[in-house]
């Protein structure tokens, strides 16, 4: 049982070492994991590390600029940004997280589905998606992150509905041209079910173009969530997070107190763009074909 | 397909709890003037005459009442979309020659360092939240230098616009209407207070064209027509724009129709960052008053947008392509 476990993790972690070979593409990989990962690292030691409780008020004066004592200086409640800094990361993540399982869990099976089945199915399926996926995203998350209120899940959902369509596309694309393979007909013919078909032999064919589409996904679901929680849509005022912070110094922001809006837009950015980094390099090294979008 | 928006939009709405008339009322609520209400805005009839009511009044241009003012929801997004319409003009307009000169640029420098800076710029400005942008360009350009206005779109009086033939003619796009009144100094306000706007907005979406104008140059200067039009001994600008951009510009237009749905997504957070009167802050006024109506309105015509732009891209493929026909 330990043996195969070792011999699944192994190459992949030969393979991490061996990306920056791989040109610009690896390059960008590794920098955009270690981005995230130092990001993942700050927010687990969030507690050991910040230097003041982030939710406490009139840590200094209101509004001053960063110091020696305040790095980057406090907001309008007089609570210290660094440590807002260092821990507004986990509504966020989880967020962006719980919205990428949800496009996972629905968008492949639907995709697989279409891709596979006669063209009623699959025309049907395709109708619904395409005119999701035409739509202006952003509005439609407003529109559902409205009706459905505050909340991580909620607030997933909303942003999850507008990204499903794209894993659609993406799993339908490939499982049209996956499933004329001789190695599928051969399974066929050896009287492979069709379940059997679609999940043992197409799906692990389709996860590499998943895993590109996961990573930009990630970074669209930050910014998107950023976005939601700026127009006043997000989760918990108790809870410090980047996207509020942006949010609630927009005021003190107007009267000159930039630093109040510069840091948790710095992180919010270094958080999407890890992620792009990850998406884009990834598809480069996986498929130069993949990943336009 | 606009239709089985409209439905979901619709779905998802009406089968959410909480009741959108209990919002006219405080903590009291009579159930005489409740139900007064509930029939004034057409919620007493069962749920699927109110879809069949809702959609046999779309195509009369009937958005519905907005549950908030008690007004027709038609009329008012359609006195805010010019100023929409304004802006995601003007910022396609910056994200296209910013995003295709980039490209370009990056693709002739193929792998040199050059190219890894372009490609770095647009992995960052693809992860910046778009008013995030704007409030930076409004801290550089109208609270640091005070060279440009922060917000809003004009200064002083909104322009009339003119009357030629007895016919008036006011478009509610502010710029067009300054120029055809002859007044310039309007049309220089305008101007001024759409720059920082289109700026933000036209940047974060310049990343998709650059990606896309990278790529497909890419694949075109690969060709051997390029090859041997170089082996002709033709300037190398000749090559790339006649050549290269000529043949990859086409998945850059049909970008440009799939990116419009975007740049009205993105309309949304710039308009709130810069104060901007349009579809955008109708949206979310909507939302604060949890007008239902409203946001359903809006989303709905946001969708026909979309339509009819997809529809003109697709026709103006066949005049750049004429390999194409329908």
């Amino acid at each position: 049982m330990k043996k195969e476990s070792e011999s699944r993790i192994r190459p992949a972690i030969n393979f991490f070492f061996t990306l920056p070979r791989f040109g610009t593409g690896g390059k960008m990989v590794v920098i955009g994991v270690a981005i995230v990962s130092f990001l993942l690292v700050m927010t687990i030691l969030a507690p050991f590390i910040s230097p003041h409780n982030p939710n406490q008020l009139s840590v200094g004066p209101a509004d001053s600029p960063p110091s020696w004592k305040y790095p980057m200086g406090t907001n309008r409640l007089g609570q210290d940004i660094l440590s807002r800094m260092i821990s507004g990361g986990p509504t966020m993540m989880e967020v962006a997280l719980v919205s990428v399982l949800i496009c996972f869990m629905v968008g492949v099976p639907l995709g697989l589905l279409a891709g596979y089945s006669r063209r009623m199915i699959d025309s049907s399926l395709s109708l619904v998606m395409d005119s999701i996926y035409a739509f202006p995203g952003l509005v439609l998350a407003i529109a559902i992150a409205a009706v459905l209120g505050r909340g991580v899940i909620n607030l997933a959902i909303a942003i999850a509905v507008v990204y499903i369509p794209t894993y659609f596309r993406v799993v339908r694309s490939q499982v049209l041209t996956i499933k004329e393979l001789p190695f599928v007909e051969a399974v066929k013919v050896e009287g492979g079910g069709t379940l059997n078909v679609l999940f043992r032999q197409i799906f692990p064919n389709v996860l590499p173009s998943i895993a590109v589409i996961a990573s930009i996904n990630v970074a669209d679901s930050v910014i998107t969530e950023a976005g939601l929680t700026y127009l006043g849509l997000g989760v918990n005022v108790a809870v410090p997070d980047w996207g509020f912070d942006i949010y609630y110094g927009y005021q003190s922001f107007l009267a000159g107190a930039w630093w109040t809006v510069l840091f948790p837009g710095l992180m919010v950015v270094l958080l999407a763009g890890g992620f792009t980094f990850i998406g884009e390099g990834l598809s480069e090294v996986l498929s130069p074909r993949l990943g336009k979008r | 397909m606009i239709l089985l928006l409209v439905s979901i939009v619709f779905l998802i709405v009406r089968v959410l709890p909480g009741d959108p008339a209990l919002l006219h009322f405080g903590k009291q609520v009579n159930p005489k003037a409740l139900a007064e209400v509930k029939h004034a805005l057409g919620l007493d009839v069962p749920i699927y005459v109110q879809y069949y009511n809702y959609v046999v009044g779309l195509f009369h241009g009937n958005l519905g009442i907005a549950f908030s003012n008690e007004q027709p929801v038609a009329p008012q997004v359609l006195s805010a979309f010019p100023a929409t319409l304004e802006l995601s003009i003007c910022s396609m307009f910056v994200a296209v020659s910013v995003g295709v000169v980039l490209g370009v640029t990056s693709s002739r420098k193929y792998g040199s360092r050059g190219d890894t800076i372009i490609r770095t710029f647009g992995v960052v400005l693809y992860s910046i939240p778009v008013f995030f942008l704007g409030l930076i360009l409004i801290a550089i350009f109208a609270i640091g230098l005070h060279i440009l206005p922060s917000g809003e779109r004009i200064s002083v009086l909104i322009p009339t616009g003119t009357t030629i033939f007895g016919v008036h003619i006011q478009t509610g796009l502010y710029t067009v209407d300054s120029l055809l009144a002859g007044n310039l100094g309007e049309f220089v306000d305008a101007v001024r207070h759409l720059i920082l706007p289109s700026l933000a907005l036209g940047l974060y979406i310049s990343a998709v064209f650059l990606r896309i104008t990278r790529s497909n140059m890419l694949e075109a200067l690969s060709q051997e027509y390029v090859t041997a039009a170089k082996a002709r001994g033709l300037k190398e600008r000749t090559v790339l724009y006649g050549y290269g951009l000529r043949n990859g510009f086409l998945p850059v237009l049909t970008i440009m129709g799939l990116e419009f749905a975007g740049l009205l997504g993105g309309a949304v957070l710039t308009e709130t960052t810069f104060a901007w009167n349009g579809l955008g802050t109708y949206i979310v006024t909507a939302i604060t008053d949890r007008d239902y109506m409203a946001i359903q309105g809006a989303v709905v015509f946001f969708g026909i947008i979309v339509a009819i732009v997809s529809l003109v891209v697709d026709v103006s493929y066949a005049y750049l392509d004429p390999r194409i026909r329908y």
